[in-house]
């Protein structure tokens, strides 16, 4: 039964990350084994399976550079991030997508409430997602986004990186993160990555891997995912 | 067996998440394959509803997901799908919305419910509640995961059924004397 690590997730209040103050619940959550010890998982919603591969998506939804142009070529830093997902138990996740965003090269996100002061690109939108292959791998092509300025303390600067959403089995895989860079001095200064827990902070920073360059075109970082997952195989829903 | 490897951490969804994650973002172009729509056999219902903060604000900027069962209570059915997401940026009033069919009870022990997770901008990592229906008394009390939540706490997870618009009628409260029962999986 796969179950919501505190230890290795930030909490929900941080002194540090403002809007944490008054949007992160007080009250400690009630925990689900009460009802799992009733009942077996597959009828609990939660756990419910069923959500893998059940995504269609486009030729060009995982190459950024591409999936957004209008007759130029997006600026920025091209960069291919490659990584595979797998459960806690090492078990490739396959069928799982994946889904990110993120701001452009100069630091600004193609949203209308993003009123940061510098160039949108009108060649990237800065949105793309992916479906895991047999192994669990991914792979995207992108612009190295900007860090960009934010209202949570005088001076304050969001270190540069991608946001991730993942759906695998269940919603209880469920797992929305963001990916940073390796070296970013920004990093000692950010609320939101400092919440993680020390020894589970390296886990969301991307490694630079030379064999995932594509010479004379991209640079290559590489970044796997472990989700909660089941300890079992997976139910294939097209043949029982 | 304990497990492997530790997990990759949540971090928030920031404010913007809904470029990449709400269907009605973009103009449609890249749109996101999940949008705010479940269809199936079975009673169609709306749901709407909007998520507070500690302020006692309307919270603009919240992504709300959620899954169910069919009308028969399955959640294996090939046929139905049964997961949807909307956030609150979509309208001025700063309203989740979704149309949907009501679920069936999966088993005895349970009541019709349909499971709602919650992301956000101050959110490090997301919550999960589930939503019950107000015209499902008889089947509430008898609900096993209802009948863990301290009984002056069971009204936050109930939706209110607004006959004359036909809506549940469901607000999530982050903190406050009304703040809505989370789940830890």
């Amino acid at each position: 039964m796969p179950k919501i690590d505190l230890h290795q997730h930030p909490p929900y209040f941080y002194a540090d990350y403002k809007s944490s103050h008054s949007r992160g619940p007080n009250q400690d959550p009630i925990d689900f084994s009460c009802l799992t010890a009733l009942n077996p998982s597959e009828v609990v919603a939660e756990f419910a399976g069923g959500l893998r591969n059940r995504f269609a998506v486009g030729d060009l939804d995982h190459d950024l550079i591409r999936n957004a142009q209008q007759g130029g070529i997006p600026l920025g830093e091209r960069m291919v991030i490659s990584g595979q997902v797998l459960n806690q138990w090492g078990k490739p996740e396959s069928g799982v997508l994946i889904e990110v965003w993120q701001a452009n090269a100069s630091g600004r996100y193609a949203h209308k409430d993003d009123g940061h002061d510098v160039p949108l690109d009108p060649n990237f939108i800065g949105v793309g997602r992916c479906i895991t292959d047999k192994e669990g791998r991914y792979r995207f092509y992108t612009i190295k986004p900007g860090a960009y300025p934010w209202k949570n303390h005088p001076n304050a600067w969001r270190p540069q990186h991608i946001h991730f959403s993942l759906i695998s089995e269940s919603i209880a895989d469920r797992l929305v993160t963001q990916m940073y860079f390796p070296g970013d001095p920004l990093l000692d200064y950010d609320p939101i990555f400092d919440a993680v827990p020390d020894s589970a902070k390296e886990h969301l920073i991307s490694t630079f891997d030379l064999s995932v360059t594509e010479a004379d075109f991209a640079l290559g970082y590489h970044f796997d995912i472990v989700l909660a997952g089941a300890n079992a195989t997976p139910v294939d829903p097209e043949h029982g | 067996m304990e497990p492997d490897l530790p997990l990759t951490p949540s971090q928030t969804a920031g404010p913007f998440f809904s470029m990449g994650l709400n269907q009605s973002e973009n103009e449609g172009r890249l749109a996101s394959p999940l949008g705010n729509e479940i269809t199936g056999e079975g009673e169609a219902i709306s749901i709407a509803g909007r998520v507070i903060d500690g302020n006692g604000d309307p919270v603009p900027d919240a992504l709300i997901e959620i899954r169910q069962a069919d009308a028969s209570g399955n959640f294996r059915n090939p046929d139905f799908f049964g997961l949807a997401r909307s956030h609150t940026g979509e309208n001025l009033e700063a309203k989740f919305s979704f149309r949907t069919i009501k679920p069936g009870a999966a088993t005895e022990l349970e009541a019709p419910y349909i499971s709602v997770a919650v992301y956000m901008r101050g959110l490090l990592t997301h919550v999960y509640t589930r939503l019950y229906f107000s015209d499902e008394s008889s089947a509430n009390e008898k609900d096993a995961l209802l009948n863990q939540v301290p009984e002056t706490r069971q009204h936050t997870l109930i939706a209110q059924h607004d006959e004359s618009q036909g809506i549940y009628e469901f607000d999530i409260h982050m903190q406050g004397k009304n703040e809505t029962v989370f789940f830890q999986l």
